[in-house]
Formats: C-alpha cells, structure tokens, sequence
C-alpha cells in the first residue's frame, strides 16, 4: 500500500518536473530564437522584396478587418453605457469612457488579437508548410539564412505596422461610438466631443501605440517561432497555427498588464498631482 | 604551385564522412558512419525507408547537426565552420529535394534566379539567361518561368529543382530520391538528366533512392545502409559498398533481399494481419 502510494507520488512528481523542464526548455528555444532574429534585424535588413510582401499582409490586408473591428467595439461600448451612464444623468460624459475605454485598452488589445489571428496564425501555417515541405531546408542549403529570409521581414512589419493599425481602430472605434452616442441615441454633439478631448490625453494614445509594439513584436515572433519548428505532417502545421494564435494571445494579456503597472508608476512619477487635479476638476 | 596543390587535391576525397553518430530524440539514426567519395565520383545510397539516407545527405551540408563524428569537406570539418564559412561551403552544393521544395510564393523564373540573386552581382538580364539556359537544360519551355510550383507535374517540379541545384555551377549534387512519385518514363529522363548533368559538368553527385534501376544506371559505386535499431551490436551500417553491377552477388542476404524487392520475413517481423 505505502508502496503504491510512493509510486503514485513519485509518478506525479516527475509529470509535474516534466512539465516545468518543457516549459523551461520552450521559453529557453522561444528567447534564442528572438535572440538570433535581433542579431539579424540590425546585422543586416532584408532586400525590399522580402520586406515588401510582408507589409502588404500585416498592413494592407489587415486593415478592413481591424477598422471593422474597431467600428464595432466603439459602437458595442456605446451601447453598454448608455444606460448606466443615463441612471447616473451623465450621459455626456459617454464619450470620454468610450473614448479612453479604447485608446488604452481596447484598440491595441483588439487590434493584437486580429493581427494574432489573421497574420500570426498565417505566419505559422507558411512557415510551417515551408519547413514540412523542406523549403526552409532549401533556403538553408542555398546559402540564405531562414532567420533573416523569414522571420525578420515579418517581425519588422509586426513592429512597424500595428502602431499605424492601432491608431485605424482607435479612430473607427471613435466613429463607431460618436455614430450611435451621438445619431442614434442622440447624446449632444458638442458635450460628447468636449468631454472625449478633456479627458483624453496625448499620455494616453501614447501608452496605447507604445503598448501596440510589443504586442505586434510579441505576435510575430511567437508565430513565426511556432512555424519555424512545426512538427511533420498536417497535424504538425495545424497545431502550429492553433498554437501561435493562443499563445500570443496569452502573451498579449501578461504583457498588457506589466505594461500597464509599469506605465502607471512613470505616470505617476512623471506627475504626481495629475490624478488629484481631473479629480478635482 | 598552384597547379601542384590542385593536383595533391585531387587525390584526396571530396568528401569524408568519419564515425558519424546522429541521434534524434534517443533514438539512433546513422551509427558509426564512415565514407570517403572522391572527386567525380556518382555515389547511389540505397536502402530501405527510415535507415538514414536522407539524415546522412542532409548531414552533408550542415543541415542536420551529427551527435557525433565529422563530416570533411574538401579538408574543412563542415559542422565546425562559422556561419559566414558554412554558407561558402553550402554554396558549392546543389540539392535536389525529394519533391523539389520550390518555394510555393514565387514564380519557377524566380526560384531558379534566387541562389544567383543570393550570391552574384550579376545583373538581372543576365540573371535571366541563365535562367533560361538551365530551364532549357533540363527540357522545359521558357514559358513555365512565369507559372507557380502548384501549376505544374511532380516531374517538371523536380526538373526546376535541378535546374535551381545546379544555377550556381556546384561542386556537389546532392540528390534526395530524384525518381520517387514519378511515373517509369519520367523517372528515366530524370536519370539521363542525372547523366548529362555529369558530363557536362564536372560534378561529384550522391544519389539517395529506392530505385534499382536508378542507383545502377547512374552511380559508379553503390552502398547500402539498413536502419541503425535492427542491426546486432557491432555490425557496421553500410551492408554493401561497391560497384552497382556486382550488388547482387553480395553474400549478405539482407542486401540481395533488397535488391530483388522481395518481402522475405519482413511481413512476418511487422506482424501484419497476425490476428486472421
């Protein structure tokens, strides 16, 4: 009995030290590779045909489905307002929570969680094809490098696009909202405005954009990391663009919240008597 | 003095493959591997599925890396060089993958220009006569430099990925089952392309295939390699190394087994339908 219950014990210990080795050993593989992409970023740039598909995918074709994404949320957070806010008789003030709701959160959350589904999980299938077919091995044999060829056109678009798609479903959030506040519930124009200028800041888009480019550089190489080392088969890739999806997922949300505390406290170092002043005001 | 040195090396290998050991996952791959090829030389690597063929090709060039052991290449130890070296080296290789991997984004013009674009600074007009030279080389029309790989047959892929192994002039081909998924015709021309490509570059190619016929019409020696778990405890990998013709007085049984294509015991070690 003693007996099965040690084994029992020791069969769970050594699943659980599996886990933690494996998650040791991915984190280990996922900073190497980002270590290696770096190198290469500033080693040397791509050719511009490899640099410019790449922006065409991550900005071009992602625009659409970021600016509708954003209409909608701005639209969506109008709609869940309104009645709390009209209970409280400040119905004005909708456009500055819609507004700030979405400059410092929600644009740069959604905007990274579209590009994670729509480029990422691409990202990972193309690369992942490349590898089970053997063309990473190709470019290898060739004499290209697959980190330089591959991966670092794709983190440069991440890095250098998703401020600028960022700031797209920032704006289309604001239309949406201004367009259901303001024409079909029919808030007063001029408060709406006044009250989203007031309390929406420059510090406020900045943290916003700043945030956006970790989460783009974090997507690319989580995707292009996953397909990179895609296991054989159809399986393989599958899994490859699953996981790319959900573990930049994941990582946009860490990232978002250590990014934020982190923000605060400089805010708050930078000027400590702001918070008191709106409060005041 | 230059002309002397040429001339030393020539007498030594090409290629020398020393007590290679390549382990995937625990599990041993290529054991104790040692072989030396010669300069010109058309070397046909037999044997059955999974026994390392295509590890011991890719170990060639780097781009496997061995547990254990060497792998020299005209005097430079390939898993020992820097980046910037290993890509000089890997530039006097062609290789013909086993179902071509063109690259699916670009055209077959541009896959065949890309080493060339890599590492020339020819111009592109240039770079498009050569293009069409090696298209033409390998007997396909001009016209298939603007379709995709998907657009066209397994044969005519694995025509473009000879032309694209041999664009930069390499020392080497390395080819990764050239004949498997084509029909007996095609699996033909590509042999006779196997052919004139060595004489009319002075190439040293290894070819990895199940083909018989293949491996005795285009190799000068042959060898044999059975998988690494199935073999007793001192044999040696290569079952078989010599010349194609003389492969099937071989005493080794598992060498003639191959050769002839006959199941033998194997159906019976798989323990296929043991149930009926």
């Amino acid at each position: 009995m003693l007996a099965a219950i040690q084994l029992a014990l020791f069969n769970w210990l050594a699943d659980w030290g599996a886990v933690a080795i494996d998650c040791v050993v991915a984190v280990g593989e996922l900073t190497l590779f980002a270590w290696r992409t770096i190198v290469w970023t500033f080693g040397r740039l791509p050719k511009r045909e490899t640099l410019l598909p790449s922006f065409y995918q991550v900005g071009v074709m992602s625009l659409p489905v970021v600016a509708l994404t954003g209409t909608f949320i701005g639209m969506v957070l109008a709609v869940q307002s309104y009645y709390q806010f009209r209970e409280l008789g400040l119905e004005t003030r909708l456009g500055a929570v819609i507004n700030m709701s979405l400059v410092r959160e929600l644009g740069p959350v959604l905007a990274a969680t579209m590009l994670a589904g729509r480029v990422g999980s691409a990202m990972a299938a193309e690369l992942g094809t490349m590898r089970v077919t053997e063309q990473i091995d190709a470019l290898t044999s060739m004499g290209a490098n697959p980190i330089h060829y591959l991966v670092v056109p794709r983190v440069l678009a991440m890095l250098l696009l998703i401020p600028a798609l960022t700031v797209m479903a920032d704006f289309m959030g604001f239309v949406g909202g201004y367009f259901y506040s303001v024409i079909i519930i029919g808030i007063d124009k001029h408060f709406y405005l006044y009250n989203s200028q007031v309390f929406v800041g420059s510090w406020d888009i900045f943290c916003g954009l700043f945030k956006s480019v970790f989460f783009g550089g974090v997507i690319a190489l989580v995707s292009c990391h996953q397909g990179f080392y895609c296991t054989a088969g159809a399986e393989g890739v599958g899994k490859a663009a699953t996981n790319a999806f959900v573990y930049s997922f994941v990582m946009i949300l860490v990232i978002d919240l250590v990014l934020n505390i982190g923000l605060e406290r400089v805010y708050m170092s930078l000027w400590p008597d702001a918070i008191v002043s709106i409060g005041g005001g | 003095m230059m002309h002397a040195r040429l001339e030393a090396d020539d007498t030594q290998p090409l290629i020398e493959v020393d007590n290679l050991l390549v382990k995937f996952d625990g599990q041993t791959i290529l054991r104790d591997i040692g072989l030396s090829i010669p300069r010109g030389e058309t070397l046909a690597l037999i044997g059955e599925s999974g026994c390392g063929k295509t590890v011991l090709l890719k170990s060639l060039i780097g781009l496997v890396n061995p547990t254990h052991g060497d792998v020299i290449f005209d005097g430079q130890n390939i898993h020992r060089l820097n980046d910037r070296q290993l890509t000089k080296q890997r530039i006097r290789f062609g290789f013909v993958f086993q179902n071509a991997a063109l690259f699916d984004s670009m055209t077959i013009g541009q896959n065949v220009a890309f080493p060339l674009k890599q590492h020339t600074n020819k111009p592109l007009s240039e770079i498009r006569d050569i293009v069409f030279q090696h298209l033409k080389e390998v007997g396909l029309p001009e016209s298939v430099v603007w379709k995709k790989p998907a657009e066209l047959s397994g044969g005519m892929r694995k025509r473009v990925g000879l032309a694209r192994a041999l664009v930069l002039k390499p020392d080497v081909v390395l080819y990764d089952e050239p004949t498997t998924g084509l029909d007996p015709i095609m699996s033909d021309v590509i042999n006779e392309l196997i052919l004139r490509t060595r004489s009319k570059y002075p190439v040293t190619s290894i070819v990895v295939t199940h083909d018989m016929r293949t491996a005795q019409k285009v190799a000068d020696r042959m060898i044999m390699m059975y998988p690494a778990p199935r073999l007793k405890d001192a044999e040696p990998q290569i079952l078989y190394d010599g010349r194609p013709e003389e492969v099937e007085d071989c005493p080794d049984p598992r060498v003639t087994q191959f050769v002839r294509g006959e199941a033998g015991q194997r159906i019976e070690e798989l323990g296929a339908f043991t149930g009926d």
